[in-house]
């Protein structure tokens, strides 16, 4: 600005000793630069506030900074809130709409402090760190919005967290001054510690009128079910003391205590049962006698020893969290922190995040009357659960319990989850730890069925030009009985199929499509000429199978509508020189493949494989004209964790018209790269997912000593 | 002159321009302005200059204080008792739990009938489950849950299944105690046009096991929300579901579709109103039925003949509003929905849940957004983009669950009324009881007995969702019944060979003999443990949770079975592959006899299998458990009287838990499965009276199930190189061969 101003003075100095047709060039000139001048040192100097150096941080304020606003006396003041209120009574959907993503939008309010008429704050803390926390973690995240239009929940930026440093009615009025309030429809109040001296509320005192309350603290009789959130007492420590996760396993003591206010009558019961069980128990208290500066938080005794605190924890298997004056306790967080199974005894307690968390699996809820059997009842417990339990407690700490920011977000997805429930996060996504998701799998066809006979399968013949050889598979397929349609996939495209009265008359309907590329994957693409779930994927060269081997495949399938069902088998074997795997075609006694020249399986898998199909395992498979049924073994085994079936004794596709060698097969460059297919997908899998079975199924009477003719599938040809 | 001093100008701007333009980083500042708007939609709440200083929510010590001790709990617990009351009522402050803690623990009540009392057959078929249940008690001193005698399913005035005076009946009764650990049974409550919640007497403190609650009435973890079903649901077994085959894509002609009736007043009006707007005659149509009240017949148009169940199995999404769980006309006594919500599921069509205010069935332990679409009846008109939306692995997951939630607990009283209880329970014994993920994984909560593990790996159904492989161990129990005279007896026989495999961590014998176990010295020396217990000349005894076995996987054998070795590891090889089903060697069938209208039992050579003897087979120790607590005494009982048909009931219990048939692998043949009237020592298995028995017992278990569990099999499995014209060198499993 000051540059301006020297340059604008210097200016109509010089002005007048021109001649006056050029005092309107120069002027222009001049008022041009100028305006750039200006321009320029307004930039220099206009505030910004997205530059994080610290050159420009001309916008970073101080909390004390916030505009100050006066609640006047007679400001109203909000209704107690309501008890019977529901996401479908209180909660205004409309302002949430439709969108693809399926996100709820949050606006927070801009920092303003509120005093009463003779400028005392209506809280004596202000702005905490926690909340400041929590408020940033929203607007980082994809929640938040600046619109307020746009807006589906509002989150105030009067903390809330702690009841007793407000002033309750003052607090009401700054609530309903909210220029969005509304009757607090669709806001959204973090509290952790309700109520105060002496009865303790388990909900905030606050009145606000229809506004969701995420509380730390809930009892079942103020918790409102589906609509407010029932969330943790966070506890600072947890940022303070790094407590690196430790095995599950047994540890030194069965169960510690650790609190520090535990009521007499408890704490009686409690020593009563360390009198009868003695160093399995261990329990601690505040210490009378500790020498200054030291931070007694950090600290607890047991008959004048001095305990490090919350490393303590985790010398446990089960930490006792009992209800104080509170239901909700901050030990709860550090108990889970250190990887130990909280013993809940808190009647009436709503756990934190209990809607989507399955507790169950990750400690144990004892009624308080329960207390002197809790020695029995956590003996009872086996000890791989204890483990697993141990593990849980850890995997919900570090997804739900670590940050402001992990509950802040928590409690946004669990409101997004009600308002789109059919995007909703699942059981197993809440409750698994990353090591049960990686490991565990979800099978798509789970449900165990028999599918009828009846509709039979679609048999889909991938072929090139051989027409006399695939004409040969036509008329022998359409002998078995349960064939519903013929597909056949014309692969050439330089060559038409040959005319409608030169195929084969069949009995079943038979369809030809023909395809743009020539690709290994149209035979994996789920057409719409498939109308049976049960596929059966055969080469244009595939005539030595029987009929009644090819009856008797579609009824193992029926058996088996989740897995590969076919006739070669092969196997993975990891090569120890190599360190790499490799594939086997000999006559092995495993299987952990089967060959999809001939295949029954579920049309759904033609969908994985071409549209969920990971990496660039079918661009791969196109490119090498290799392999796509190794791919499609990956692919089933992965989803399903299960290993195909193999039929009958056939151990490779011989056809009296080939050669003595079995085709490419039998080609040692051909091994060489199958064995790559399978390194190359096991690392886009991230795992080997191939499972190894010894068995392969047979008809129940096969090569049994028995008349023939009264065998259902006589005719199983041999290897 | 005037030209240079024009240049010189020109410079001098240009240059100061240049000058500015550069140290300013004018570029910078350009930019910045441009990706303002963005910047600030990232980074509004402002980064405080002393956030450092900000101070924490609490101190430290006032956390760890937790609020200080607080009063006396158990002044507390007294002073909750008298507060939290009727409408407030919640499991610690109204129910009993002292009185569950009997030997038994859980038992139910039911008190008996009272003459001139009309019991709907509805309300007929609840006490009958109960009674049959295994909680049953007839003793209401060791009772800890009781069951009324009256009706009170229909409480609706206007029906002529209403008891009138009940009220001052309850009150008469000496064990109601304000409804203390009572269950209460209803279906439909109020009436037309409003059918509000009112029961039409003070159900004080029992529990409402009610269907159509609503949420604002429902006491949470207390009542327990239950399906409407009409009075010709199943009391057993019920009808497997209609989804017989996983279509993909789904095959149906309707996308979606609303099928109910259209009321012009009460409750869901104004949604039913609104949901001609969705109807687009395509892909999406809602038919409203003409039904209603008794002069229907005479508004009657063209489209009400359309009404036929069958509609339901062409559509994908079938749209629901909750209040028809609830708007069954009473009038008549009947359910006038033969379609109601709950054959929804059985259809195999998605539902569409409009539930504003209704607590869902079995709310507390269902997770239902896994198993249909909810939305907001406020946003009807978002459904149809909704439901377009769900992709087609979605689709094909949420068909599968209803199904899996329809067989699991709704296709019959039985299912409900045991539901029930086990919610109730799992309440009561909260330490020892399923997780959310047993009740919703398949085989579903009814058939998960908490009380034998707690910890998921211990249950067969569930390895492959944890991401574990079941152990590579088993043990061996053999079942003696003959005294040990000699050491050339199959049984020692078979210890060798079973010891032998390397898979056998242990041997249990199971002494069924007259004559007292020998002394252990009689015993061959083993290389794993070998222990002798005492079965009590039962024969269910065999099927005992007994406690030495620590693996999962028990190979139960008859003292006779003649095996191989080989043929043991390779059956428990195969057993890992299934570990959910029995994995045996001599197979049976059933089948159906349409002349005498029975079941048959064959033990016949057949082309398929529904049964493989227990003699010799391999089964996850879940079973026994399940076997000695699951089925009731009664069936038990059939099997040690006649000490006959435990393989069959094993066979019906783990088909009835997996819908799958067992297994059978590879077996040399032998004499003993070929039973011939040539043989002239009878074994007492081969007797025709021992085979009529075990005719019998087939009928017998499956009007106890309410159906016929056993499933067909075709297939045998065998190693892979069975038979085959392959060097013997390169068989594992040579030793199968041999005849």
């Amino acid at each position: 600005m000051c540059a301006s101003v020297k340059y604008s003075s210097r200016g109509p100095a010089l002005i007048p000793r021109m001649k006056t047709k050029h005092r309107i060039y120069y002027i222009t000139l001049f008022s041009v630069v100028l305006l750039g001048l200006i321009a320029t040192g307004m930039f220099q100097f206009w505030p910004h506030s997205i530059e994080s150096s610290p050159e420009w941080t001309l916008d970073r304020r101080s909390v004390h900074d916030a505009p100050l606003v006066k609640l006047p006396v007679s400001s109203p003041i909000p209704e107690r809130g309501d008890l019977s209120c529901r996401m479908h009574t209180c909660f205004d959907v409309y302002r949430c709409g439709y969108n693809p993503k399926n996100r709820i939008k949050v606006y927070i309010y801009p920092l303003q402090r509120f005093v009463d008429e003779v400028g005392v704050p209506i809280s004596s803390t202000g702005l905490s760190r926690e909340y400041n926390d929590l408020l940033s973690a929203i607007s980082d995240s994809d929640f938040y919005t600046d619109d307020v239009t746009r807006a589906c929940l509002f989150v105030p930026s009067i903390d809330v967290l702690n009841q007793n440093s407000l002033r309750i009615r003052e607090t009401a009025q700054a609530l309903a001054m909210l220029p969005r309030w509304d009757k607090g429809m669709n806001h959204l109040l973090f509290n952790m510690l309700p109520g105060g001296p002496p009865d303790y509320n388990t909900a905030l005192d606050v009145p606000r009128d229809r506004a969701l309350l995420a509380g730390g603290g809930f009892s079942t009789w103020t918790y409102r079910q589906g609509y407010d959130v029932s969330i943790p007492v966070y506890s600072p420590l947890s940022a303070e003391v790094d407590l690196p996760e430790k095995q599950p396993g047994p540890r030194r003591y069965f169960i510690l205590s650790s609190q520090t206010a535990i009521h007499r009558e408890y704490r009686t019961e409690l020593e009563r049962l360390k009198e009868e069980n003695g160093e399995a128990l261990l329990l601690l208290d505040k210490c009378s006698n500790l020498s200054q500066g030291m931070a007694s938080a950090r600290k607890r005794c047991y008959k004048g020893q001095v305990y490090d605190y919350p490393q303590i924890l985790q010398e446990s298997s089960f930490c006792v969290v009992l209800r104080g004056a509170r239901l909700g306790q901050a030990t709860l967080s550090d108990v889970l922190q250190a990887g130990c199974v909280p013993v809940i005894m808190a009647d009436s307690y709503i756990l934190p995040f209990s809607e989507v968390l399955d507790w169950k699996r990750a400690s144990v809820v004892i009624p308080e009357e329960k207390l002197p059997e809790m020695y029995t009842i956590l003996k009872s417990i086996p000890h791989r659960q204890v483990e697993e339990m141990q593990r849980q407690a850890r995997w919900f700490w570090e997804a739900y319990f670590r940050s402001m920011k992990a509950i802040g977000l928590t409690t946004l997805q669990i409101i997004n989850d009600r308002i789109y429930p059919y995007a909703a996060r699942t059981y197993e996504e809440w409750n698994n730890p990353p090591v049960v998701k990686w490991s565990s799998v979800s099978n798509p066809l789970f449900l165990p069925l028999i599918p009828p006979r009846s509709p039979g399968f679609t048999a889909v013949v991938l072929t090139y030009d051989r027409v006399e050889s695939l004409f040969r598979v036509i008329t022998e397929i359409s002998k078995v009985p349960s064939l519903a349609k013929l597909l056949v996939v014309w692969n050439n495209q330089n060559k038409s199929p040959p005319e409608e009265s030169l195929w084969p008359k069949i009995a079943v309907p038979l369809r030809v499509v023909r395809t743009k590329e020539n690709k290994l994957s149209n035979r994996f693409f789920p057409f719409d000429e498939i109308e049976t779930e049960a596929v059966l994927a055969i080469d244009d060269d595939i005539i030595m199978l029987t009929s009644d081997e090819l009856q008797f495949g579609y009824e193992v399938w029926r058996e088996f509508p989740d897995r590969l069902v076919g006739y070669p088998g092969r196997l993975h074997l990891w090569d120890h020189e190599m360190g790499k795997w490799k594939y086997e075609s000999e006559w092995t006694n495993e299987v952990s493949m089967v060959l999809t020249g001939a295949a029954f399986y579920h049309k759904y898998f033609n969908y994985l494989y071409t549209y969920k199909m990971p990496g660039d395992i079918k661009n791969w498979v196109d490119a090498h004209m290799n392999c796509e049924d190794i791919a499609m073994n990956f692919l089933v085994a992965n989803i399903t964790g299960k290993a195909p079936i193999k039929v009958t004794p056939r151990k490779k596709f011989k056809c009296p018209e080939c050669t003595a060698i079995d085709g490419l097969s039998l080609d040692q460059t051909h091994m060489v790269e199958r064995s790559e297919c399978i390194n190359k997908f096991a690392s886009v899998f991230g795992t080997m997912p191939l499972k190894v079975v010894e068995h392969r199924a047979d008809p129940v009477l096969y090569k049994d000593d028995f008349p023939e003719k009264l065998k259902s599938f006589p005719n199983i040809g041999s290897l | 002159m005037q030209a240079r001093k024009k240049y010189v100008l020109l410079g001098l701007c240009t240059c100061c321009w240049l000058l500015l333009f550069y140290w300013g980083g004018l570029q910078e500042r350009l930019l910045a302005l441009l990706t303002r708007r963005r910047g600030e939609v990232v980074r509004p709440w402002p980064d405080w200059l002393d956030r450092a200083l900000l101070p924490g929510y609490a101190e430290n010590a006032e956390l760890q204080n937790g609020g200080g001790p607080g009063e006396s709990p158990r002044q507390r617990r007294q002073a909750w008792a008298s507060i939290y009351k009727n409408s407030h009522c919640r499991m610690d402050t109204c129910f009993d739990f002292g009185r569950c803690r009997g030997r038994d623990g859980f038992r139910v009540y039911v008190y008996p009938p009272e003459k001139g009392d009309r019991v709907s057959e509805s309300y007929r078929k609840i006490l009958a489950s109960v009674a049959e249940s295994r909680y049953y008690t007839s003793d209401p001193r060791e009772a800890c849950l009781f069951v009324l005698g009256i009706d009170t399913l229909d409480r609706d005035q206007l029906s002529t299944q209403f008891v009138p005076n009940v009220d001052e009946r309850i009150r008469g009764y000496p064990l109601w105690n304000d409804g203390r650990n009572h269950v209460i049974f209803n279906l439909y409550s109020g009436t037309w046009p409003n059918y509000t919640e009112d029961l039409g007497f003070n159900v004080g403190q029992a529990i409402l096991a009610k269907a159509s609650l609503n949420t604002e009435h429902f006491r949470p973890g207390f009542d327990v929300s239950i399906p409407l079903f009409s009075k010709d649901h199943p009391q057993k077994g019920g009808e497997r579901g209609w989804l017989l085959r996983n279509t993909v894509p789904p095959r149906r002609k309707y996308l979606l579709m609303f099928k109910g009736k259209r009321y012009l007043t009460g409750i869901g009006s104004d949604t039913r109103n609104a949901l001609h707007h969705i109807h687009n005659g395509k892909d999406i149509v809602s038919l409203t039925t003409c039904k209603h009240g008794k002069d229907w017949e005479k508004h009657k148009d063209a489209r009400c003949d359309h009404d036929n169940q069958d509609l339901w199995e062409l559509c994908r999404f079938c749209l629901q509003q909750s209040s028809d769980l609830h708007a069954a006309d009473a009038n008549n006594g009947v359910c006038l929905f033969p379609v109601s919500f709950w054959h929804v599921p059985q259809a195999a069509c998605i539902p569409v849940l409009l539930s504003n205010g209704w607590e869902l069935p079995f709310s507390d332990v269902i997770q239902w957004n896994q198993a249909v679409i909810e939305g907001d009846e406020r946003l009807l008109l978002q459904v149809p983009s909704t439901v377009r939306a769900v992709g087609v692995d979605r689709v094909l997951a949420l068909r599968q669950r209803t199904q899996m939630l329809w067989e699991a607990y709704f296709s019959s009283v039985d299912k409900i009324v045991l539901t029930t209880l086990e919610i109730i329970k799992d309440r009561v014994y909260a330490h020892i009881s399923r997780n959310k993920f047993m009740w919703n994984a398949l085989p579903g909560g009814l058939v998960v007995l908490p009380e034998y593990s707690t910890h998921l790996a211990h249950y067969p159904f569930y390895y492959l969702n944890l991401g574990i492989s079941p152990g590579q161990e088993f043990t061996a129990v053999i079942h003696a019944v003959s005294p040990l005279v000699s050491q050339s007896q199959p049984i020692m026989k078979l210890l060798q060979v079973v010891s032998k495999s390397k898979y056998c961590s242990q041997i249990i014998i199971l002494w069924n003999s007259e004559k007292p176990p020998p002394h252990r010295s009689k015993w061959p020396p083993m290389p794993v443990p070998l222990v002798v217990t005492d079965g009590r000349r039962k024969t269910s005894s065999r099927f005992l949770p007994h406690v030495t076995i620590e693996t999962e996987a028990v190979l139960s054998l008859d003292e006779d079975t003649v095996l191989l070795t080989s043929e043991v590891n390779f059956a428990f090889h195969v057993w890992q592959s299934f570990p959910e089903r029995i994995v045996g060697y001599p197979p049976r069938s059933h089948f159906w006899d349409p002349v005498k209208k029975i079941w048959g039992y064959t033990s016949k050579w057949t082309n398929e299998y529904s049964i493989v003897l227990t003699g010799a087979a391999f089964y996850h120790r879940y079973y026994h458990y399940l076997f000695s607590h699951y089925l009731p005494p009664s069936l038990r009982a059939l099997v040690d009287r006649t000490s006959n048909c435990e393989d069959i009931l094993m066979n019906f219990l783990v088909s009835s838990v997996t819908h799958l048939p067992p297994i059978k692998v590879a077996q040399r043949k032998q004499y003993k499965d070929m039973p011939g009237p040539q043989s002239t020592n009878m074994a007492p298995w081969a007797t025709p009276e021992h085979f009529n028995q075990r005719q019998d017992c087939v009928n017998t278990f499956a009007s106890w199930f309410g159906y016929m569990p056993l499933v067909h099999s075709q297939l045998r499995l065998d190693p892979v190189l069975f038979k085959d014209h392959v060097s013997v060198l390169r068989k594992k499993y040579k030793d199968l061969e041999r005849a």
